[in-house]
């Protein structure tokens, strides 16, 4: 038995330790939030939150997830609606919205680091493949919702 | 009967024949589904509370049609937008109903356009029934009874009635014999950017994709194809793989295996630990150098069928003061879903075969279905799942045989099958390879007066449609944009090689878009020899009234075309029609010293003819400039030993945030027809971008992907 934290609540799973984090998540937590796109950290489809960074849980053993807290897009809020998943919304960002799950981790991170991201910022930090082309508008709103929360140059 | 017998019946003709001309659902049959409420008509539903749900019959794979043939129907309907929502007509329902919802075919970008017609009848029908269902009970006549946003106002006595009151009697009426449809000038709901429906839940996480079902003792399968097309499976040793953990069975087909457990890693663990030995049958030695070698074979061929003539090309081009000649090809590609090819599928005990897949048409789902188990179509069902990505790749039905072989394996247990990556690398329906050569006559004066055009390409509708093929064998799918060219250009011949080899090739957006890479960057060769300038060659070339004229222009203005650019940067243009709309774009572009190319920005216009929701349309442009870069830059399919090469985002790769240009979408409805937004956008992208970069470096890219050019400063 692996003992995880998932979403703020101690999880255990029978499972192999080297089971990649994704399936632990897909197949034996219920959490299909995250997605399989490539299994070898290409694309970032699977991108959960592990300890506040984004990190591609189909090359996360569940082993090395142990002692970690892990957050899936399901509990990335727990009432309502990250401001985030609002400026997605509000943006129309996804199209076939895959990639989106991991798109919006990804941009979380970014933001704990980086209050008022600029457009290198964002082209580093955001290496996840979208096939519909959604770039422009996750862009644009990762700088909306910078603009709304950062404080102002005084 | 019908709302209106001769719309249905022209609408029955365009969809292939049989369409309904059932329109009204019998209530009892309405009572013994249990459904919660009246069904006005087979597309509007309307509940006691005033909402409305609308069913959908085509699939949304990100394109925006679950939303906007919503908006078509609200917009007849005359009802409350906040209270409309969608859901998709069931396969089964559709067909024990005769095929009511018309064509669930997702692609060539029909969503709208190819239902917009019998969406908006059916919004309006259920208007007329609505208020005549008030008025009866007002007993007054309805012509004295207005309708808006869901409310029913009888103005003298001042009374009014909401839409989910009376809608139970509305039901119940015979639907009018014809109904008017509103002049989209007036539209209030469609024309808008309404939100799409299905994004709150998409960026919730919530299971809405087809590899996202979870039924009670529901197992999972990773399978193997065999790697060489055509070739079968010859043994298998699952004395490993058999006893690992979670592993239920090894399913063995003709031509793919599977393993089937507990989770679909443990699945994929086995499946990579079984020995099997595949016959590679007759293809084991095709190599890409093998199928250029036959499609140039092709191109030889002294008897080839005509797709077009005009005039006299080779006797104009024998007197032609100028010959210019070029030779392009393109590779093969695959879709590259995000979403791997999935189903799910399950044989209950009763005989009855329920299907959850991401698919382009739930119809075409439901017959692969039903032909795989050899039930009845009656005694199964689809359920269509949102498409993590269609492109043109999930209408073959490949995958939803394997899940039906699958689950018959496992009869009483839901399996869900999904694909590895590398798996729908190698197993797809790859945009054609193809080469062609033109040989261009121009006169003294540099307008082009003869164009000979010879093309060597697999045939798409050979391996998904012959019934589709054209006279003499033409498919249209590999000649278009060079067979229907806008130019007027006095002399004309093209010519078509249909050579298939064994990949399957198939529908990848906007099928036949590489003759518009290969058309529009031959006439920027052409404008150069002339010593004219592109945008203007191609309007001396175009009728007045032409759309592509409109466009280009449009395009032209928007981009500044002529204007003077930043140090580095360079522009190209290109226009084309398809898919009922009509596109031009002009593209910015900068090489450095090293040869890297970066795409700038990206300024195209668009005649859709009508719009129905802009800022989906806009999205679609900047979904085309995203899915066709990667394959300008560096995608490609090749094949070795009978196999496709590539098997991962690693060799494959896709462009990410830090190569997208700026994309500016310039919307110029005309009106009076209804073009699609899906594709036409990528018609230009190629070579606007290979134009500029002929701007940037005097080279002519005459082949893709660029990753084969050096572009480096001399």
């Amino acid at each position: 038995m692996l003992k995880l934290n998932v979403n703020g609540k101690p999880r255990e799973v029978d499972v192999e330790p080297d089971m990649p984090l994704l399936w632990v998540l897909r197949d034996h937590l219920a959490l299909p939030g995250a997605k399989y796109g490539c299994g070898v950290a290409q694309c970032g489809a699977c991108t959960v939150l592990v300890d506040g960074a984004a990190v591609r849980s189909c090359v996360m053993t569940a082993a090395a997830a142990v002692g970690k807290k892990v957050v899936t897009i399901e509990g990335l809020q727990a009432n309502g609606l990250h401001p985030l998943q609002e400026a997605w919304i509000e943006h129309e960002v996804p199209q076939c919205g895959y990639c989106q799950t991991g798109m919006i981790l990804s941009a979380v991170a970014l933001l704990k680091d980086k209050l008022r991201p600029t457009d290198a910022d964002i082209d580093q930090a955001m290496t996840n493949l979208c096939r519909c082309g959604t770039y422009p508008r996750v862009r644009e709103a990762i700088h909306a919702v910078a603009a709304k929360s950062a404080p102002k140059k005084a | 009967m019908n709302v209106n017998r001769r719309g249905f019946l022209k609408a029955s003709v365009a969809l292939g024949g049989a369409f309904s001309l059932e329109f009204s659902f019998p209530l009892a049959a309405m009572a013994a589904r249990g459904m919660p409420a009246p069904e006005v008509n087979a597309w509007v539903v309307i509940h006691p509370d005033d909402r409305v749900v609308v069913r959908i019959a085509r699939s949304e794979m990100g394109q925006g049609t679950y939303t906007a043939l919503a908006q078509l129907v609200a917009e007849e309907l005359d009802c409350d937008w906040a209270k409309v929502s969608s859901e998709f007509a069931s396969p089964n329902e559709h067909i024990r109903r005769q095929r009511i919802w018309g064509s669930m075919s997702t692609g060539g970008s029909q969503g709208v356009r190819g239902s917009q017609d019998y969406v908006r009848k059916a919004g309006a029908a259920a208007r007329v029934m609505l208020v005549n269902a008030a008025a009866a009970r007002w007993k007054v006549p309805a012509a004295e009874c207005t309708a808006d946003r869901g409310v029913i106002t009888h103005a003298s006595s001042k009374r009014t009635l909401r839409y989910g009151e009376v809608a139970t009697e509305a039901a119940k009426l015979k639907p009018p014999q014809d109904v008017a449809l509103r002049d989209p000038k007036d539209w209030k709901i469609a024309g808008k950017a309404m939100h799409r429906f299905d994004i709150p839940d998409k960026v919730m996480g919530k299971p809405v994709f087809g590899v996202d079902v979870a039924l009670p003792g529901m197992l999972h399968a990773s399978i193997a194809q065999c790697p060489v097309f055509g070739g079968t499976l010859k043994s298998v040793d699952e004395s490993v793989a058999g006893k690992m953990r979670g592993v239920k069975k090894v399913v063995r087909e003709s031509d793919f295996v599977a393993v089937v457990a507990d989770s679909w890693w443990r699945a994929d663990q086995a499946l990579q630990a079984l020995k099997i030995e595949w016959d590679a049958g007759a293809n084991g030695n095709a190599s890409t150098a093998s199928i250029m070698a036959m499609l140039r074979e092709g191109l030889a061929d002294p008897n080839l069928p005509q797709a077009r003539k005009v005039g006299d090309a080779d006797t104009a081009l024998a007197g032609a003061a100028k010959v210019i000649e070029a030779e392009y090809s393109s590779p093969y590609l695959n879709h590259a879903t995000m979403e791997p090819q999935t189903c799910t599928a399950w044989l209950k005990p009763e005989g009855f075969l329920e299907v959850w897949t991401s698919t382009q048409n739930g119809e075409a789902s439901m017959t692969a279905a039903a032909e795989t188990s050899g039930l009845p179509l009656e005694k199964v069902e689809v359920h269509k799942m949102m498409l993590g990505g269609g492109f043109g790749r999930r209408g073959p039905q490949d995958y939803v045989v394997q899940g039906v072989k699958i689950a018959m394996a496992m009869a009483g247990t839901p399996v869900k099958m999904m694909w590895s990556r590398e798996e729908d690398m190698q197993h797809g329906f790859y945009r054609p390879a193809s080469v062609v050569r033109m040989k261009a006559g121009l006169d003294a004066a540099g307008n082009l007066i003869a164009l000979h055009t010879r093309i060597a390409c697999p045939s798409i509708l050979k391996v998904l449609m012959p019934q589709a093929l054209g006279a003499n064998g033409i498919d249209f799918t590999a000649v278009r944009t060079l067979s229907d060219m806008p130019y007027a250009v006095p002399h004309q011949q093209v010519d078509y090689a249909m050579r298939n080899g064994h990949v399957p090739v198939g529908f990848w957006r906007a099928p036949g878009q590489q003759n518009a890479y290969y058309r529009e960057c031959f006439i920027d060769e052409l404008a150069i020899a002339a010593g004219k300038d592109p945008l203007a060659y191609r309007l001396a070339m175009l009728k007045p009234g032409d759309k592509n004229r409109l466009v280009l222009e449009s395009a032209a203005k928007a981009a500044g075309w002529g204007d003077a650019l930043q140090p580095g940067v360079h522009r190209g243009l290109a226009v084309a029609d398809g898919f009922g709309s009509y596109a031009a774009m002009v593209a910015e572009v900068s090489v450095s010293a090293k040869g890297e190319v970066k795409v700038q920005r990206i300024v195209v216009a668009i005649d859709s003819g009508y719009v129905v929701n802009p800022d989906t349309c806009c999205a679609q442009a900047e979904s085309n400039v995203a899915y066709g870069l990667g394959s300008i830059l560096y995608q490609e399919n090749t094949v070795k030993n009978g196999r496709i090469v590539e098997s991962n985002f690693r060799d494959f790769p896709l462009p990410q945030m830090s190569e997208m240009p700026k994309v500016e979408t310039v919307l110029v409805p005309t009106g009076g027809f209804w073009g699609g937004h899906g594709e036409p956008a990528i018609l230009p992208l190629t070579p606007a971008v290979c134009n500029a970069i002929f701007a940037a470096t005097g080279k002519r890219i005459r082949s893709l992907p660029l990753k084969h050019h050096d572009l480096r400063r001399a």
